[in-house]
């Protein structure tokens, strides 16, 4: 019966090419426009590090004060003092502290020009913390941290330039015109958005380069090469006294495994800060958060706001097909009022007529579908336009996005027919007879 | 017409289903099309924001340092560097920069007018430069002096320096003199001591282009510090007039020939004010042509269902037609009759549209910090939709103006 009724849809499809045109073409545009803005807005919207992304937080302190801060939210990131103060404490189970450092490395020797590397000063936790895979080699160890040891990690992409991609661990790279023993080479690793370090990314930029101990760089003066955000009268000059004022630059994450844990570290968050009122440091009141890897992507908006406008909008114009293609099905059916009061006088029932009307929508949605589908993979190439170069990138028509697209065709296609196909089921056969 | 209103309101009763769609399909078209219009002359209004600079002549060199360097030396290094610049026979001028207009980002610095003030008077975009800067950039005066080559001092990484003289923007002057006194006062910007104002150029743009500097657009103020960042600096050179492809070619070598120990990266540590220009405003215009697109797709498609719709109620009433027809009802009579119709149920939807529309805006201003929509954006809409149901209506109209007064006889 369902093919009869597919045969049937395809018949009469052909029978009004003109209408059939305008549902298909409403229905692709329609879905296609929605699968091109989601197939953005599901690249920026995602859980970088889905398994771990409720046991990792990242710790703030509210270093400047009702006046300062940002209308009641501490700062994103801790100054140097309080970034010692928790580190020294380590009153999590992994900790790191991090920021962003900036070097340039010589490729080959002293007769190429000069590379520049981007990269992070990070604690050795980092590694299991945010399970960066390696290709060689691994992280550096707690005591190397201690020892602000002169180890590297290093990409496989700064590996391929350097050592045309071997194994070089053990070797040497020099960095800013100082030395550093390759302990590891990560595999290619980028997590999108980049929610260690929303605080001086937009959360899409290139992969790094190599990661060093932040002890270390703190040894070598190293100016953070990310963000930097100060309030009130700035006074520094030296390194030491950049340590000391109230800038804020350093990000800390901690991994917390239980519910008693994120309890625990929040009550030493507030008391860290209760203790800096008491000793003079702070004027107010504890003011501390601890949100978690999908909690601060919301607060740091990750989402660029032309993503979530532009998914509405192709939603809405998605609506807007769909209502027009319920007004032409209806047109359509109806006017086989005799057709279908010729099968009904014979003998089918209701619920046949309303098969036979919904598996026709169905053709129409695959229809649809197809052709959105080809809108969609022009589209997908094409939202370079819309979004910058590393946004626009990570919009792809892969597997799961042509079944959706297809599904979603269909789909909706079989719901806008609900009515009109009621309506075609409830024609009156005698009515109809009887005037022709 | 006024006189069929009544049958035609008796008709639709009957036809309840195809007027709810086709007034909800131009009820949403409307709430969508005027939110698109207002977003697209938003963002191209963002398009044509003043950068303040000579664009046809500037361009921009990203120069990092590729060896830890102590602050005096990376001085010594960036007036050698300088002094290489303006001596190519293309290049005008160069100056050395911690940031440039349109360059997204930004350093800003809270402007208060005492030392103690705890609230900031405003906010403003902080540039730092030499006194080749203005002349550099291609702003212009409009009064006080440019900086004397003795008050430029050099600044390396992440050291206060507060300047005791400043130029500032036209915006910030007025923001913060508003009786356009600027010039000879002086205010506080995070530091001790004051900076006076001795200088007022006309319009320079802030680093950023995003939303949440707005706040501060237009002022700016700059500062008479020579970058000497360890880390880098930009180097902004102005070519002279059509001379802009050679300076571009001849700068970096100038550059390396001082010093091979650089970073000037090869994909995008240069560019000129086209490409600074399009980066800043890239999602501007990708949204604003999105957005046109969307419209144009959306207006034709209701334009379409309509024409559906209504040829499918045409046929349906043939008979009806015939029959008025042979009654005495005139061509213009039937014509009018689904024009009127069509009109009807367009307020209809209009009315609904305009609301809905108001309502999208308004969850847009609080979702997006967006701007109230101005009722000239739906009213053009409202207009546009009238319209276009009247054409839309006009071919199935006509056809079913030339339904003949014989088809009231047929079949029956």
């Amino acid at each position: 019966m369902f093919s009869y009724y597919l045969q049937l849809g395809w018949r009469s499809l052909r029978h009004n090419p003109l209408l059939t045109a305008l549902m298909v073409m409403a229905i692709a545009f329609g879905v296609a426009a929605s699968m091109i803005t989601y197939s953005v807005f599901r690249a920026v919207s995602g859980n970088p590090i889905p398994d771990k992304s409720t046991v990792l937080f990242t710790p703030q302190i509210d270093s400047w004060g009702p006046q300062q801060n940002l209308q009641g939210e501490p700062p994103e990131a801790l100054n140097y003092v309080d970034a010692m103060a928790l580190m020294q404490a380590h009153a999590a189970k992994r900790q790191t502290m991090l920021y962003q450092v900036q070097m340039s490395v010589m490729p080959g020797g002293e007769r190429d020009l000069p590379l520049a590397a981007n990269g992070y000063a990070i604690g050795s936790d980092f590694f299991p913390m945010f399970e960066v895979p390696f290709e060689y080699g691994s992280g550096w160890s707690g005591q190397d941290d201690d020892a602000r040891a002169g180890v590297v990690v290093i990409s496989a992409t700064l590996n391929q330039k350097l050592f045309g991609g071997a194994d070089s661990v053990g070797r040497t790279v020099s960095l800013n015109g100082n030395d550093y023993r390759v302990v590891g080479v990560t595999g290619h690793w980028n997590p999108k958005p980049r929610f260690f370090d929303l605080f001086s990314t937009q959360g899409f930029e290139d992969a790094s380069d190599f990661y060093m101990p932040f002890t270390r760089a703190l040894d070598l003066k190293m100016r953070t090469g990310g963000r930097n955000s100060c309030r009130g009268k700035l006074a520094f000059t030296t390194w030491e006294s950049y340590l000391q004022s109230n800038c804020v630059w350093i990000t800390p994450w901690v991994e917390l495994d239980s519910a008693a844990d994120v309890a625990r570290y929040r009550r030493f968050l507030q008391n860290y800060a209760a203790d800096q009122q008491h000793a003079g440091r702070f004027a107010w009141a504890s003011n501390v958060r601890l949100r978690d890897v999908m909690q601060w992507l919301d607060y740091e908006h990750v989402v660029p706001a032309e993503s979530r406008i532009s998914l509405m909008v192709a939603l809405g114009f998605f609506v807007i097909c769909l209502v027009n293609t319920i007004g032409l099905l209806l047109a359509k059916f109806l006017r086989r009022a005799g057709e279908i009061s010729v099968r009904r006088a014979l003998g089918a029932t209701r619920r046949e007529i309303y098969t036979q009307y919904l598996i026709e929508a169905g053709t129409v949605g695959l229809a649809g579908g197809v052709l959105g589908l080809v809108f969609t993979a022009l589209g997908v190439s094409g939202v370079g336009v819309l979004f910058p170069p590393q946004i626009a990138k990570l919009a792809q028509l892969d597997v799961s996005l042509v079944g959706l697209t297809l599904l979603v065709a269909i789909l909706a296609t079989v719901l806008a027919a609900f009515y009109p196909a009621w309506r075609a089921a409830h024609v009156q056969p005698a009515w109809q007879l009887k005037s022709n | 017409m006024s006189l069929q209103i009544k049958p035609i309101l008796v008709a639709l009763r009957r036809h309840k289903a195809g007027t709810v769609l086709i007034a909800l399909q131009i009820a949403l078209t409307l709430a969508i099309v005027c939110n698109a219009l207002f977003i697209i002359h938003q963002r191209l209004s963002n398009l044509s924001q003043a950068s303040g600079v000579d664009e046809a002549n500037v361009f921009v060199i990203r120069n990092q340092w590729a060896v830890d360097k102590t602050t005096p030396q990376v001085d010594a290094q960036v007036k050698a560097d300088l002094l290489a610049l303006r001596q190519l026979p293309s290049v005008r001028d160069a100056a050395p920069a911690s940031g440039y207009p349109l360059q997204g980002g930004g350093w800003d610095n809270y402007v208060t007018m005492t030392p103690d003030q705890a609230e900031p008077t405003t906010d403003a975009a902080v540039y730092t430069g030499d006194e080749h800067l203005l002349d550099t950039l291609g702003s212009r005066l409009v009064a006080g002096r440019n900086f004397r080559a003795d008050e430029v001092v050099p600044q390396g990484a992440q050291e206060t320096i507060i300047p005791p003289v400043v130029i500032v923007s036209k915006a910030l002057a007025d923001r913060l003199f508003p009786d356009g006194s600027a010039l000879g006062k002086s205010f506080y910007a995070m530091g001790a001591t004051p900076s006076t104002i001795i200088g007022i150029v006309d319009v320079l743009h802030r680093q950023g282009t995003d939303q949440g500097s707005n706040i501060y657009a237009g002022q700016v103020l700059i500062w008479p510090l020579r970058a000497a960042d360890a880390r880098g600096l930009f180097y902004i050179v102005r070519a002279k007039p059509g001379q802009l492809a050679a300076a571009m070619r001849e700068a970096p070598k100038a550059l390396y020939a001082q010093n091979r120990k650089r970073i000037i990266a090869p994909r995008d540590g240069i560019q000129d004010y086209a490409q600074v220009r399009h980066s800043a405003f890239d999602s501007d215009r990708g949204m604003a042509i999105l957005m046109g697109v969307i419209c144009v797709v959306l207006l034709a498609i209701t334009a379409a269902g309509i024409v559906g719709l209504t040829s499918f109620w045409v046929g349906q009433r043939r008979k009806q037609i015939g029959v008025r027809r042979a009654l005495g009802a005139t061509r213009g009579d039937i014509l009018s009759y689904f024009l009127t119709e069509n009109l009807l149920i367009g307020v209809g939807g209009v009315a609904v549209g305009s609301l809905l529309a108001l309502s999208i805006n308004l969850w847009m201003v609080s979702e997006f910090a967006m701007a109230r929509i101005s009722m000239l954006y739906v009213a053009t809409g409202v207009i546009v939709l009238l319209l276009l149901g009247q054409g839309a209506v006009l071919a199935p109209a006509m056809r079913a103006a030339r339904v003949s007064p014989v088809e009231a006889t047929r079949s029956v």
